[in-house]
């Protein structure tokens, strides 16, 4: 490329007109003090204002007590394996199953009619629950059924309660990147003899599934999150250790513990979340010239 | 009783809600046959041709295949389609397979034919169109007229009893044309059976053992295409033509509008 500068960045071109030819280490140099100076001001503030409120030493000795913050975190990171288990096997079988809820809910004609309507019907009822109050019910209510064979275990019905929940929301993100695939791509693959489910494994979901990772990251992100609901049925989990923790201690610094674990996990889901969006809209913005 | 060979439509009828978009339409394709459909846009040129791929359900009427009704009750869809092809105006290629799975996923998943088999048939369709050096490349990284070669080499390796065109160059940069033209005159000179909807109006007369223009649903006028170009006999097929003529398209096909 002879401009060593991208065309879409149109700030970056005009900061290196106003610095005249050879500025552009200049322009940078300028747009990084600048950033420099504005976090320093606003920290500044928050470091000099926060101390400055009444409560701000008790909030101190029990939030941020350094020996609680050291003694609880062992003991939280191993439950919060919990966390991340659960979370696993949950997101391995949402993907799945919204999956299958999403083809269902995508079929045409007469026939399918009451296949869509199940489908229809479970995305409402189990994006219209609240997550907690499922997993209660659920988590309290199906082990004291007492029915043989089925499981007691509060963490297995937290989990299916969180498949439940996030199913139906993640059948809707594969419903969209199905509807954003054009019916003229459909067609092509019928047209070659491809029945209806070839069609839609070969040509359509590859194509769906594709456009809505972006999304479905999203959604994960707040999946990660609500494992710590479980908390509720008495799991022990980050969040329950740290309310452990803290009853025995009359100190709340597990908490910050717990905190500093989840954010460990989803902030880097978060970037990587944002980056694919803005790689993907930046791809598009090139013309569709790299697919 | 209908012949027993290539492709008869007798008596087709398709209207789109309350909108008739085909009003009776018999039409004849003998196997090698080569015919073109000419007319006016909307007027059902394009319904024709995917009535016949069943890509479109019909209200009335008959199509036979090679002696067999393709529109009775419970015909079975896929195994038409796969002696049926079609290319469209938009290509329709896969965006997300390199071009030769584009060309191999009818054969390996439609036909059951093995993905080596499939691969050979591929490249050497690809490598007798020009096509082969680019068989790995994603389709948005070709040309226009690459795109609709690629779509074409993937209904004719299904090795189909039947080609249908369904105005392949009316997406295309008028220079990308001639390619895609010298293409279908090389099929026809192969014998293949064609039925192509076409604006390229020197294409037609040259390639084409038939013409059929298509008004408002109907066959008006069909006929050898010296007779339909030189000497129509109906006045809107005249009028028809005199507008072509006018838009300057009534050249060899060969790319130069």
């Amino acid at each position: 490329m002879a401009d060593p500068v991208p065309p879409h960045d149109h700030g970056f071109r005009r900061s290196r007109i106003l610095a005249g030819a050879g500025g552009r280490w200049t322009a940078a140099l300028t747009s990084s003090l600048i950033a420099l100076a504005s976090t320093a001001v606003v920290v500044g503030l928050l470091v000099w204002l926060i101390p400055k409120s009444k409560g701000f030493e008790e909030v101190k000795a029990t939030f941020f007590d350094r020996a609680q913050f050291r003694d609880s975190f062992d003991g939280i990171g191993e439950a919060f394996k919990t966390n991340i288990k659960l979370f696993m096997v949950v997101e391995a079988i949402v993907l799945v199953l919204a999956l299958v809820i999403a083809v269902m809910r995508s079929l045409p004609g007469p026939v399918f009619f009451p296949v869509r309507a199940l489908a229809v019907i479970y995305a409402d009822v189990f994006r219209g629950i609240p997550t907690i109050l499922l997993i209660l019910l659920l988590g309290f209510g199906v082990p004291a059924l007492q029915v043989e064979g089925i499981p007691s275990d509060e963490m297995f019905w937290g989990g299916v309660a969180l498949v439940l929940v996030y199913s139906a929301y993640v059948s809707e993100v594969y419903r969209a990147g199905i509807d954003s695939v054009h019916p003229s791509q459909d067609a092509a693959a019928r047209s070659l003899g491809l029945g209806r489910f070839r069609s839609l494994r070969h040509v359509v979901l590859p194509q769906a599934v594709r456009r809505v990772i972006p999304p479905l990251l999203n959604d994960f992100i707040g999946l990660q999150k609500d494992t710590a609901l479980v908390f509720q049925l008495g799991v022990v989990e980050a969040l329950n250790q740290a309310s452990i923790d803290a009853s025995a201690t009359f100190n709340y610094t597990p908490y910050l513990v717990t905190t500093v674990f989840f954010l460990a996990i989803t902030i880097p889901m978060t970037r990587l979340t944002d980056w694919l969006i803005a790689r993907d809209r930046r791809r598009r913005q090139a013309g569709g010239a790299i697919a | 009783m209908t012949g027993d060979a290539g492709l008869v439509i007798e008596g087709l009828h398709k209207s789109f809600g309350r909108k008739p978009v085909l009003r009776g339409i018999d039409l004849a394709v003998e196997p090698h046959q080569v015919v073109c459909l000419i007319g006016a846009s909307g007027s059902g040129k394009s319904t024709l041709l995917r009535c016949v791929n069943l890509l479109e359900p019909i209200d009335a009427g008959r199509i036979t295949l090679g002696g067999e009704d393709i529109t009775r009750r419970g015909v079975r869809v896929n195994a038409v389609r796969r002696r049926v092809g079609i290319v469209f105006q938009s290509y329709n290629l896969f965006p997300h397979m390199p071009v030769l799975r584009n060309v191999t996923l009818g054969p390996v998943k439609a036909l059951g034919r093995s993905r080596a088999e499939a691969r050979d048939e591929a490249m050497a369709l690809l490598e007798r169109f020009g096509l082969a050096d680019r068989a790995r490349d994603y389709p948005d990284r070709l040309s226009g007229g690459q795109q609709q070669r690629v779509a074409i080499i993937r209904a004719l390796a299904m090795r189909p009893e039947l080609l249908l065109l369904d105005e392949i160059t009316s997406a295309l940069d008028p220079e990308l044309v001639a390619d895609v033209l010298e293409m279908i005159r090389d099929l026809a000179e192969g014998g293949m059976t064609m039925v192509i909807a076409t604006h390229e109006m020197g294409f037609a007369r040259d390639i084409a053992h038939r013409v059929c223009f298509l008004d408002e649903g109907q066959i008006l006028e069909e006929g050898a295409p010296e007779r339909i170009f030189t000497a129509p006999q109906e006045a809107r097929t005249r009028r028809f033509l005199q507008r072509v003529v006018d838009a300057g398209r009534m050249d060899g096909g060969r790319g130069g509008t």
